[in-house]
Parts: structure tokens; sequence; C-alpha cells
């Protein structure tokens, strides 16, 4: 703009997590847990038949449904979290001035990061048979009649150094290993800006953009191995180079959808007065942009092993498009993840207004959350899968622990980097 | 009052001085016929008042258009034209179209943006160009002020705006 005024915010403004704030999230956090509750109830007192003398499936248990769900929501909000620590690193690799003001609000999703790991690995030891094949010892015992010859070839992924079938050390090693620096970089971000508060100047930034950096490229490794582990390995026959970017593109697309919702609930409390329709005009244009990168990585895949149709690797769509349980849901999925923002989103004016992206951002986080439940579900439940009462009200349980932790953590600091070096050019971005 | 000439334009050597001049010469009541300057200038259609392009809603339009032909050629060729199997699949089998159809989207967009904008633009080869001050070309910004347009006021009056909007000179010109 030609018109570069003086600019006189409140840039010591802290969010103040207010006891009716804190009273809706706990009133969602009981209802999701009481529809948990119902959904545990129904889970076990039947419904389902007694399936399992199928040749060599094992009976279903109810709480199978349990972990299968622990694990979608353990995935889809460790996604989040890291996501909002991934785009924060890359506002300084970019060198992108726009941002300065809701720098804050990304880095605070990285504090759910420390309760997400414990929770994985948690769940990873409790659920371990029911939710991953590859923990049978029986399949890499050469005289065992359930012998699996391509596991047992793919065993030193998750058993290394041991003797497959014993303890899965490379891949807890790898697990432990990606938290413990997802939670190392998350806190030295969180320090360098604390430093900036107090000290002010120029250094501190170029400071954040070397340890971004460090940071990019530990992602972009840890990021796919993540995907591999945590989703694909619970098919494990089967596999799919680019599921590591299909993962990704499914956490980010969350993760904006959640920076975006939390920007414009700050805004709309009064809070981030700075940052106008020029700044949520960005934000829309990422979630727009990158919900229909996700769809380019979900049609690349389905499209190559459609056309191809080598039966080790249909498998997969198989057991989704022909199923009654999931097969709609695969629609519901392009639907909501594609369709609905791609048109919604489309003209300028949905993206500067609040009410479209808030919207959409809701409606998507649900859509990502649906995808990874097709992701997971269809390899551990198998036809005793579904979206239910349990399903919904762990997401919602989920969801409002999250909340809690990110919005508590959001109110301890300053709302603002407020000796960021670009924050004037952020007061004038214009588009 | 006899008018002789057709247009009336304030030259600006300065950018800043250019935005503010229009915000004047508009406040004044005065009407712009256009503002030429060498480079973009920056907030320069929004000081102007100038209504976003609607190219985007043509874009879409075309881009329908480029989805709609694809999948019409594809349907027409796979199911009734020349029928083949490929891959085992039926003949109509509808993923293999979306590369297609989407090259053919984009595509169609890109051309019919083009195109809208050229003729919107009366960018045609054939066109004359109004070469209102050569200048404009090298380091001057040029206001032409279309009399015609302005009838209420008189000519020494809108000379009196520009040059009171920090005009460094005013010129009149006239086309055939």
């Amino acid at each position: 703009m030609a018109h570069h005024g003086e600019h006189h915010y409140n840039l010591d403004q802290r969010f103040d997590f207010t006891a009716s704030i804190k009273k809706s999230i706990m009133t969602v956090l009981v209802i999701g847990a009481v529809l948990l509750g119902i959904g545990v109830v129904m889970a076990m007192t039947g419904g389902h038949h007694e399936e399992g003398a199928e040749a060599g499936t094992h009976a279903f248990h109810w709480y199978e449904r349990l972990y299968a769900s622990l694990w979608v929501n353990n995935v889809f909000f460790t996604g989040i979290s890291i996501v909002g620590v991934f785009f924060f690193a890359i506002q300084f690799a970019a060198q992108a001035g726009w941002s300065a003001p809701i720098l804050r609000v990304m880095l605070s999703l990285g504090s759910w990061l420390p309760i997400a790991g414990v929770l994985m690995l948690a769940t990873f030891f409790v659920a371990n048979h029911d939710l991953f094949h590859w923990t049978h010892s029986y399949l890499f015992d050469k005289n065992d009649p359930q012998y699996d010859k391509i596991i047992d070839g793919k065993g030193a992924f998750f058993y290394w150094p041991m003797e497959k079938g014993t303890f899965p050390v490379f891949y807890i090693a790898r697990m432990v290993i990606f938290f413990s620096f997802w939670v190392f970089f998350f806190t030295k971000f969180k320090q360098i800006s604390a430093q900036e508060d107090q000290l002010g100047g120029s250094s501190h930034w170029f400071k954040m953009r070397s340890w971004s950096a460090f940071f990019l490229v530990f992602f972009a490794v840890s990021s796919s191995v993540s995907a591999w582990d945590w989703v694909m390995s619970i098919d494990t026959h089967w596999f799919s180079t680019l599921f590591g970017w299909y993962v990704f593109a499914s956490w980010f697309v969350s993760g904006l959808s959640a920076i975006t919702l939390i920007v414009l609930f700050l805004k709309g409390k009064g809070y981030l007065e700075m940052v106008n329709e020029n700044h949520v005009h960005d934000l829309g244009k990422f979630v727009f942009g990158f919900s229909i990168f996700w769809t380019y990585l979900w049609f690349s895949q389905f499209l190559l092993i459609y056309y191809a149709n080598i039966p080790e690797e249909t498998v997969y769509f198989v057991e989704r498009l022909e199923s009654d349980i999931y097969g709609p849901f695969v629609f519901v999925n392009l639907g909501l993840n594609f369709f609905l923002p791609f048109l919604v989103l489309m003209t300028r004016d949905a993206k500067r207004h609040g009410v479209f992206l808030k919207l959409v951002c809701t409606i998507l986080l649900v859509g990502h959350w649906i995808d990874f439940t097709l992701m997971v579900q269809p390899g551990t439940l198998g036809h005793n899968g579904g979206i239910g009462l349990l399903e919904v009200g762990m997401f919602l349980v989920y969801g409002s622990a999250v909340a809690f932790v990110v919005l508590g953590a959001l109110a301890k600091r300053n709302l603002i980097a407020k000796n960021h070096p670009m924050l004037e050019e952020s007061y004038n971005h214009h588009i | 009052m006899e008018r002789d000439t057709h247009f009336i334009l304030g030259v600006y050597d300065d950018e800043d001085v250019l935005l503010h001049a229009v915000e004047k010469v508009r406040g004044s009541g005065v009407k712009i016929h256009e503002v030429y300057s060498p480079y973009p200038v920056h907030g320069l259609e929004h000081v102007l008042g100038y209504k976003r392009s609607k190219l985007p809603i043509a874009a879409f339009l075309f881009g329908m258009l480029g989805t709609s032909l694809a999948l019409t050629m594809q349907f027409y060729m796979m199911k009734f034209d020349w029928p083949m199997i490929i891959g085992g699949k039926d003949h109509a089998a509808f993923p293999d179209f979306v590369p297609v159809s989407f090259e053919m989207t984009v595509l169609l967009a890109a051309f019919g943006m083009v195109g809208v904008f050229l003729i919107t633009s009366n960018l045609k080869p054939w066109a004359q160009p109004r070469i209102f001050d050569l200048r404009s070309t090298d380091d001057k910004h040029i206001m032409a002020i279309d009399i015609a347009n302005n009838s209420s006021l008189d000519l020494d009056k809108i000379t009196e705006i520009l040059n009171e909007s920090g005009a460094t000179e005013v010129n009149k010109k006239s086309f055939e």
C-alpha cells in the first residue's frame, strides 16, 4: 500500500484462557467420554457375530476396536501437532514476513507432542498383536505353518538388531528418536522465541532460521518413515512408495486447518488485531492448495494401482472399496477433503472471510480424521470396523484434550513475538 | 466555450505524488479517464476505484468447458467410436479419464483466460494504441482526463486542480 501509517498495536497481549472457554472444552470432553462409554458398552455386548471361525483368522474382541480408535487419534493428532512446528520452521526457512503475528499460534500446537509420544508408545505396547500383524513371532518361524516369507523379508525393518519376532527394537527406537527430536526442536524454538522477547534484535531470527533448516531436514525423513511405521506397517504385505507424502499431506491439511481455526478464534475474541483479511487470505490459500495436493497424492496412489492391476497392490483398495463398511467412506473422504474445499474456497472472497474458512476447516479436520480411520481400520478390524459412537466419542475426547493443552500453552506466554524483525512487514501485508 | 481538445494530461514524476494526486483529483469531482505509468504502481487501481477483474470467472467457465470437452471426447472415443479393452477394464473406465480431463481443464482455462484478457484489454494485433505521452514508457506518469466526461467543469478549473495536485506540467491532447 502507498500509505504506510504508524501502527500502534498492543504487542504484550496475552490470551486469557477464561473459565468459560475451559468449560466449553470440558463439555465437549464429557460428551465425548459419554459417547465413548456407550460405544464401548455396545461393542462389548455384541452386535457382532462370532465370525472368527474363518480359517486362519483369530476371534474378534471388542477392545480391538478401542485400540484401533486410539491409534487413529494418536496418529492424527500427532500429525496436527508436528505440522504446527513444521509450518513454524517453514516461515523462518522461507524468510516469510506475513506470518510474524501468528507464529506463536503455530508453535503452540507442538505442546501436544510430549503427550502424543507417551500415548503412542503406550498404545503400541498395549495393543501390539491386536493392531500390528507383524508383531506375531510365528510369522518368522520357518517351521511354523503360518510362516510368512514376505513379512520375514521385511522383518529386519522392525526387529534389527534383535532376532526377528522378538522385541521390535528398531521400530521402537525410531518412534522414540522421532518424538525426542521433534520435542527437542519444539523446545529449542520456544526457547529462542522467548529470548527474542527479552532481548530483541535480529540475531535470534538468524539462529531460528538455522535451527529451522536442521529441523526441516530431519522432518523430511522422519515424517515419511513415521508414516510407514505407524500406518503402512498395519497392512504389512502391502506397500506404496508415496505413502509417506500421502500421510504428510493429510497431516499438513489438518494442521493448517487447526492453525486457521485458532487464528480465527483468537481474532473473534479480539486478539491479534493486526491480523487482517490479507493474512487470513494467505492461510486460506494454504488450506485450498494443500487440499488439492492431498487429492493429487491420493489419486496418484489410486490410479497407478488401479491401472496396473497387480493383485498384491490392488488388495489395499479392494479391502476398502468393495466393503459395505468402508466403501461409502472412500467417497465421503474424497467429497469432504477435495470437492468441498475446492469448490467452496475457490473464490477470493471465500478465502478472505472467516465464515467460509471456519466451516471448511472444521469439515477438513473431520474429513482427514476419516481419512486416517480409513487407513487404519481395514487392516486391523476388517469387517468389524466402522465409525460409531466409540470412534466419534474418542475423537471428541482427544480433540478437546488437544485443544486444552494447546490453548493452555498459548495462554502461558505473549501471544505475539513482539521483537520479531518482520512484524512491521506483516502489518503492511497486502494482497 | 469552444472545446478544441479532447484530453487534458497531468504529468507526474513521482509515484507517491501521483497516488495522492489521484485521490485529490477524484475528490474534486473530476473523472479520470486512465493513468499511464512506466511500471506497475502498487495501490494505483485501488485509489482509482477500479473494481476487481472478472477474469477468474472466465477462467472457471473455460476450465469447466475443458473438463466437459475432455470427458465427452474420451467417453465417445472409448465407449462408442473405437471401444478398446485396456488392462481388463470397462470401455469407459472413469479413473483413466481423470488425467486427460485435468490437462484439458488447465489448457482451456489458460487459453480462455489469455484470450479474454487480450480481447477485453483491446490488445489485438491490428489495434491502434492511443499514445497520450511517449514519456509514460520512460519516467513519467500520465493522468488522462477526458473532457467530454467532465462537462460540468471548465478547462481552467481542471488545469488548476491538476497543478495543485502536484503535476509537473499540464498538457492537452486530441486524437482524430
